[in-house]
């Protein structure tokens, strides 16, 4: 399809079953001959339908720094939850427990630096926000590497040794302290929560973001390069510039919100002061710049991307998604394969356990409860297919803003709980199957 | 061509699913260059024979030998590693990823820095699958979106790519239609001009003999007889399958009728 279309040879090496005839080309066609999937462009849609359409009902409210700028940080968690569940669902299993034991390892983030580092090496100890993350991911991979085991090397479905872990992880979460809430976290450990203290100011916002350009524009001309050096067909150059300028455009559309978004006056005095400077009489506008949380999803998401598409490791959990058989049979391990996808979705829990504690600034044991829902719905709303082989890591956190944005769109216009879950529900149910009728239609 | 030393030998081999024999105790041989023909009925034991050499199951007793050395093919990855390459009836193709990322399955070429060469893969699919099949341009699609003969060129092409030494094709025309039966047909002939070992796997009886050096007949599990093609006839090969009756111009085996 990225070669010249060549409607004179309709047999293309044989009967041309699936070949799509000679008409012209659809919208789609175009888009895949530019190579972008048109899910994304799907996706992007709703989501704008979804923030106008409550931006209209909550009278402008939704559509404001402030709001975006909590969006964010409240879909961190869920989204580097969803990196690791595209994963695990394109391997054909799924992960029923991951809410479970964000709650678990939360418990047991909460116990090591409240109680266990301050007994050795007293409170407010620079190591401790790290030692507390390291232990979080380490803690929440051997867990999933635990499950893994047993789904890949004992043969039990995944459905039901996580739904198992769903019940055990909770048990265990109120089990470290006999339910008690742990709090408050380590001030050097609350900025990965958010929050005014993790927020990394405006120049820093600006430097990232613009570093963020510089990485998209040069990966696109390395890659047309590449292409070019090895003959293959380009897409055309406006495509490539079209599609750098609009992932620039994004980065900085974020980080302008993000420095739009004021912080309180009293805390901006405070912090002005802190540096030497003078509080001007009219007061100076300091803007909150880019979250921790979200800065950390996107890395995430970069990561997990990069080891999905452009590692061996990656190659092998699509395959096994396609069709198990033929990976083992083309000598790939699907064992150790699906027990490291679980692994990885441990460890990520672990980061999401971070995330979430240190913005509740407590951890509780009912932390996390109905999360590995938000995730799978966050994965497949992404396109993410539940029969396996498909799906983007990009989709998934995508999803995870489209179901946060719902979900705080609701709140902003009042809307009560028990409707915030009915209309989710039904939006999950509606995606789905509209991505299926859109993927019979394209074939 | 008897004179070298086989390129593969299997010896009796055996092997049992819950208490059944579905092979038992085989024995076949394949030098450079041959087209060895396993015929019988759909459960006489081909399959279950060739996925033991493909490395696909592990026999419970008996000995392969690759140019005369006893070797041990525990999962695909070992048979691969002497040369043994398979094209199963199912092509066993990831159906989600594009005809480079099949071929390259379980042996991706990496870049220095350890992540996958995508270019360079894609650069030699190119190649392979310029030779077998010039109109192939459908390389960035998913392999869902071939037609059959698509399909089973860029599963042939995984199993040549490598230099394979042995050829394993398990009903490799069962999908094809009558020009792309031809194609295959061409190929093996190339393939065994080159030099290679080529077991072929049919119940089809008329696209076996005319490639076939030799045939080798199975019945529940074991081997009926073993003949060249110019030894016997269609319908005294057609006999061997349907009775297990061994004519005057084959080797009997276990499995033969006697009396």
């Amino acid at each position: 399809m990225t070669e010249a279309p060549a409607p004179a040879t309709p047999a293309q090496g044989g009967e041309g079953l699936g070949d799509k005839g000679l008409s012209g080309k659809s919208l789609a066609d175009h888009l895949r001959e530019i190579e972008f999937d048109p899910r994304m462009i799907g996706m992007v849609a709703a989501l704008a339908v979804i923030w106008l359409g409550f931006d209209g009902l909550s009278g402008g409210a939704f559509l404001t720094p402030r709001n975006l700028w909590n969006l964010l940080v409240q879909s961190a968690s869920i989204s580097v939850m969803a990196c690791g569940m595209v994963l695990v669902i394109v391997t054909r299993n799924i992960d029923l427990s991951v809410g479970s034991m964000l709650g678990f390892v939360s418990m047991v983030v909460g116990l090591i630096q409240v109680r266990l580092l301050p007994e050795l090496w007293g409170f407010e100890h620079p190591a401790t926000w790290i030692v507390s993350l390291v232990a979080a991911v380490a803690l929440g991979g051997v867990i999933g590497l635990l499950q893994g085991a047993l789904i890949a090397w004992l043969a039990i479905p995944s459905f039901i040794v996580t739904l198992g872990g769903l019940l055990v992880w909770r048990g265990a979460a109120w089990w470290v302290t006999q339910g008690q809430t742990i709090a408050p976290m380590d001030s050097r450990f609350r900025p990965l929560g958010g929050g005014i203290e993790g927020a990394i100011g405006t120049s820093a916002s600006w430097a990232i973001g613009w570093a963020i350009c510089a990485t998209i524009a040069v990966g696109s001309v390395v890659a047309r390069r590449r292409r070019r050096r090895f003959g293959f067909s380009l897409r055309p150059l406006w495509a490539d510039v079209a599609i750098a300028a609009l992932g620039c455009g994004a980065v900085v559309a974020t980080v302008m919100v993000a420095n739009a978004y004021a912080l309180p006056a009293g805390i901006a005095r405070r912090l002005t002061e802190a540096r030497g400077q003078v509080w001007p009489e009219g007061g100076l506008v300091i803007g909150h710049g880019l979250a921790v949380p979200v800065l950390l999803a996107l890395a995430v998401g970069v990561a997990i991307t990069f080891l999905a598409t452009r590692l061996r490791f990656g190659r092998y959990v699509f395959a096994i998604g396609g069709n198990p058989e033929a990976a083992q049979l083309s000598g790939v391990n699907t064992r150790k394969v699906v027990m490291l996808v679980y692994g990885l979705m441990g460890a990520l829990v672990g980061i999401s356990a971070c995330i979430a504690t240190a913005r509740l600034n407590a951890a509780t044991n009912s932390a996390g409860a109905l999360d590995e829902l938000y995730v799978i719905a966050a994965a497949v709303i992404g396109g993410t297919s539940l029969a396996g082989g498909v799906g983007t890591i990009a989709g998934a956190m995508l999803g995870a803003l489209v179901m946060q944005s719902l979900q705080s769109g609701m709140v902003l216009i009042g809307v009560d709980t028990p409707l915030q879950n009915i209309v989710v529900g039904l939006v999950l149910v509606i995606a789905v199957w509209l991505d299926g009728l859109y993927r019979k239609r394209l074939g | 061509m008897d004179i070298t030393s086989p390129l593969v030998e299997m010896r009796d081999i055996s092997i049992a699913f819950g208490g059944i024999k579905a092979v038992d105790a085989v024995s076949v041989d394949l030098h450079p260059g041959e087209v060895v023909g396993l015929l019988g009925h759909n459960g006489a034991g081909k399959s279950t024979l060739i996925k033991i050499l493909s490395g696909a199951y592990r026999a419970d007793s008996g000995e392969i030998r690759v140019n005369g050395e006893p070797v041990s093919i525990g999962s695909p990855r070992d048979a691969k590693r002497h040369g043994i390459e398979t094209i199963y009836q199912t092509l066993a193709l990831a159906d989600n990823v594009d005809a480079a990322a099949n071929i390259f399955l379980g042996r991706e070429l990496l870049t220095p820095w350890r992540t996958l060469d995508d270019s360079t893969m894609e650069a030699e699919t190119r190649k392979v699958m310029g030779r077998l099949n010039p109109h192939f341009r459908r390389f960035k699609e998913p392999v869902k979106a071939l037609s059959g003969g698509q399909r089973q060129s860029v599963a042939i092409a995984r199993a040549i790519y490598f230099n394979a030494r042995v050829l394993i094709m398990d009903e490799p025309t069962a999908a094809l239609g009558p020009a792309e039966t031809r194609q295959v047909a061409e190929l093996i002939l190339e393939l065994k001009r080159q030099g290679i070992g080529i077991f072929l796997i049919s119940h089809d009886l008329h696209d076996v003999f005319d490639l076939a050096d030799r045939v080798s007949v199975m019945k529940n599990g074991r081997v009926v007889g073993t003949a060249r093609t110019g030894d016997v006839t269609q319908d005294e090969v057609l006999g061997m399958i349907i009775s297990g009756k061994c004519p005057a111009g084959a080797v009997p085996g276990p499995g033969a009728l006697r009396g």
